[in-house]
């Protein structure tokens, strides 16, 4: 380490201390209405006849809160933090953080009254009406200002890998949300608009947003975290610098003509569904390049996990991650395709990815974070982390091979036919065998659910703390 | 698809495959100028990066996804809709307008879709006329098909598939879709009057009769209605909708037993498709209904029809 790496700028810590508590705060507000809708499929009663607390409006309010309340919200925190420090020099443009950090309140506020209100534009992942598409395009704006401003002033040579990730999510983001969102306002006062794209174009639009909001957002902003945190808590150097080269420009190259394995066997043209079907195969190996990099830099200290629940949160996030974007590739294969789409197994593969992946390398981030954040040694207590960690991995893999198992039954199910031809089983007879995996997947997403608890309780017994008083911790 | 389109798709898309390919070429080499193993000359916030190798077996991994990548993109129709690719492959003739268009093309057609159909109906097609037609080659009578329980449980098979979304997988029906079991008919329970609905659908229309009556004339028909099937109502109400009732007789009768020919369901039972509330009856006098049962001679064919047919009519033959 040189001297001038020891010298602190005077960073700013206040917004991405307001991003990671809001980070926590949301990732529970998101996971209890997903716990909440898991179990209407299991008890539909839970809606209560009304209108707002039916599973039509709460699902969008889950997949959105999860989607750009907590997982946005942690990647505004991480890279607002990871930008400073990697650059050597506080974040440009001054207040324009505070901008961010209360017009992202805003946006999410607005998504949690208009959508049980039933203000939607059908389009999944942007269901949000035309005046919140106007709001987020303005702080995103803002928010790319102070990233890349930040890397314009940066103290360093170079721009180190995690925020390669960083920029691409940020600009490729930006692209998606303008394009898929054009719509034409029924009236200046009204909040509906229609979509300015119709029919196939539409579907295919949306699903370039849809599938990129997953790779840009969900992967490529992830793995920015993941490149900081995990050398950072592990404290070895990155594996590969060259593997870092090939596998970014890779990915962002590649992802951003997989959508259309979203829409095989539709009305889509065969030669988009082809073209797609390719792109994701070619995805695999550009996308396993960041775990291979992340699991090697592990090499000579593994035998830290034994002592650091943090460490055992990212190296599990990675092999979530891993285990995905195997999943990913394999379910774009058009014939395999036939049997998992429209399935649970799609609604399987998605959670192991956003809990495997992209909430425990978060909750690792955070917990990284908060005592740095706070002035303390570690967090409060160390055994509630690994207690959360526990939480997590058990209520993710319950989950995920719930849905499997319900997504594989389904998909033969539908498929299967008599010796006349005729379908030995009618849709609701699927539905009927799927209620206990139902009944699982809601155990296991209450169980992640309880770790989220334990980490609010830990991370704010770590901040009323008085500064310093938390002494290192390891497990016993 | 203009020439336009189809240069932008191939070049940007090439670039993307056989850039991936440069790169990982290039990459695969220490171009470094650092000693492989060895920490890269900048550090970051104290984090360094090493020049390792790419694992061996990930390049290949990369490598093979790429060629088998480029292979499938040349075997199936992937940078325009101009070709369909080295094997001439469609999932299925995507440039048809219409149901005639489709028919017209069914014979030559080699798309999927196409293929899987033409193999369905090879091997299921007969089973479905061993069930439906007799020595001769002339459909079975449907009533001696509706004590064929071989035959009866086909098509309930197709009953559940294609009939059940509406008329329920007991075949009881819901509101706005009748009941198959009760024995009431609309349109005659004759075997033959059945197949007929099935084959060619039915608009069971109900005009609307608000503006002609008024909302006393409505309440006044429900109520007249109402007693038809036996129920208290007040007899002077009664006896005003009975005489606007004759308007409704062009229909429903004058004794309001309804007409098989016109679908006109009979109103002195008390089987009601949308309802026999006050209100509901009420709200068909006054706002009209329509409902419609859709033709499916050309979605399932004829055979298959008229097994349907001698399920839906073994229904009410039981009690």
């Amino acid at each position: 380490m040189t001297t001038a790496t020891t010298i602190q700028p005077d960073y700013n810590y206040k917004v991405v201390r307001q991003f990671t508590l809001t980070t926590i705060f949301w990732g529970i507000v998101g996971m209890t209405v997903g716990v909440l809708i898991a179990a209407q499929l299991v008890w539909p009663v839970l809606n209560f006849d009304t209108p707002w607390l039916t599973y039509s409006r709460l699902r969008p309010l889950h997949t959105n809160a999860v989607i750009f309340a907590f997982g946005t919200s942690a990647l505004m925190a991480t890279s607002f933090y990871v930008v400073q420090r990697t650059c050597q020099t506080r974040l440009f443009g001054g207040s324009l953080a505070s901008v961010v950090f209360w017009g992202w309140q805003l946006v999410i506020l607005s998504a949690a009254i208009s959508l049980p209100l039933g203000y939607t534009t059908s389009k999944e992942y942007a269901e949000l009406e035309w005046p919140i598409d106007l709001l987020i395009t303005a702080v995103w704006v803002v928010y790319a200002v102070v990233f890349f401003g930040t890397l314009a002033i940066r103290k360093t040579s170079h721009i180190y890998v995690a925020n390669w990730f960083f920029g691409a999510f940020i600009l490729t983001v930006a692209v998606l949300h303008i394009v898929n969102s054009l719509a034409i306002p029924v009236s200046m006062s009204s909040m509906k608009s229609y979509s300015v794209y119709s029919g196939a174009v539409d579907a295919m639009v949306q699903w370039w947003y849809g599938h990129n909001a997953v790779g840009f957002l969900l992967t490529a902003g992830f793995l920015g975290m993941m490149y900081y945190f995990v050398p950072k808590q592990a404290e070895r150097p990155v594996y590969s610098y060259r593997l870092s080269i090939i596998h970014f420009w890779a990915l962002i190259a590649v992802y951003i003509w997989a959508g259309p394995h979203h829409l095989h066997y539709t009305a889509l043209p065969d030669w988009a569904q082809s073209l797609g079907m390719v792109m994701s195969l070619i995805l695999f190996a550009p996308s396993w390049g960041g775990m291979i990099n992340g699991i090697m830099t592990l090499s000579g200290a593994w035998h830290k996990l034994r002592t650091d629940p943090i460490l055992r949160f990212l190296v599990v996030s990675l092999s979530f991650y891993g285990m995905s974007t195997f999943e990913g590739p394999m379910m774009a294969i058009k014939t395999v395709n036939a049997l998992s789409h429209y399935t649970d197994w799609t609604v399987g593969h998605v959670h192991s990815g956003a809990l495997g992946w992209v909430a425990m390398v978060s909750i690792g981030a955070i917990y990284h974070l908060v005592p740095r954040l706070f002035n303390q040694k570690g967090m409060y207590s160390v055994a509630m982390i690994n207690l959360h960690f526990w939480l997590a991995t058990i209520g993710t893999v319950l989950y995920i091979v719930a849905m499997w198992i319900s997504g594989v039954m389904q998909g033969l199910m539908w498929r299967a036919v008599n010796d006349d031809g005729t379908l030995t089983y009618t849709f609701v007879e699927s539905l009927e065998k799927s209620y206990p995996f139902y009944t699982i997947r809601f155990i296991g997403g209450l169980v992640f659910l309880s770790g989220m608890f334990v980490m609010a309780y830990n991370t704010y017994k770590t901040v009323v703390a008085k500064e310093g008083s938390i002494k290192p911790q390891e497990l016993g | 698809m203009s020439i336009f389109w189809t240069i932008w798709i191939t070049v940007i898309t090439l670039i993307v495959i056989i850039g991936c390919a440069v790169l990982l070429h290039a990459t695969s080499k220490n171009n470094t100028g650092v000693e492989e193993g060895k920490p890269m000359p900048h550090s970051f916030d104290g984090i360094q990066e090493l020049n390792n190798p790419l694992p061996k077996w990930w390049t290949g991994l990369f490598w093979f996804t790429i060629v088998i990548g480029l292979l499938y993109s040349f075997a199936f129709p992937s940078y325009t809709a101009n070709w369909n690719g080295l094997l001439n492959w469609t999932s299925s003739e995507q440039s048809v307008m219409s149901l005639e268009e489709s028919q017209a093309l069914a014979e030559t057609s080699h798309s999927q879709y196409q293929r899987e159909m033409n193999a369905a109906e090879e091997k299921y097609g007969a089973v479905f006329k061993q069930l439906a037609y007799d020595e001769n080659g002339v459909y079975k009578d449907l009533t001696l098909i509706a004590k064929d329980p071989e035959a009866v449980k086909v098509g309930q098979r197709l009953f559940l598939q294609n009939c059940a979304q509406c008329h329920a997988s007991d075949a009881r029906g819901s509101k706005g879709f009748p009941n198959l079991t009760d024995n009431d008919w609309l349109y005659g329970g004759e075997a033959q009057n059945i197949k007929e609905s099935i084959m060619h659908g039915r608009q069971g229309a109900m005009l609307a009769w608000k503006e002609i009556l008024g909302e006393q004339g409505v309440k006044e028909v429900a109520t007249y209605v109402l007693k038809l099937s036996g129920r208290r109502v007040n007899a002077v109400e009664a006896k005003a909708g009975e005489e606007r009732f004759v308007m409704c007789a062009a229909c429903h009768g004058a004794d309001g037993k309804g007409s098989h020919a016109l679908g006109a369901p009979n109103l002195t039972d008390k089987i009601w498709l949308y309802g026999g509330s006050r209100k509901a009856v009420e709200d068909s006098i006054r706002n009209g209904r329509n409902g419609v049962m859709p033709p499916w001679a050309d979605v399932l064919g004829e055979d298959k029809v008229h097994l349907i047919a001698a399920f839906v009519y073994s229904l009410s033959q039981e009690k």
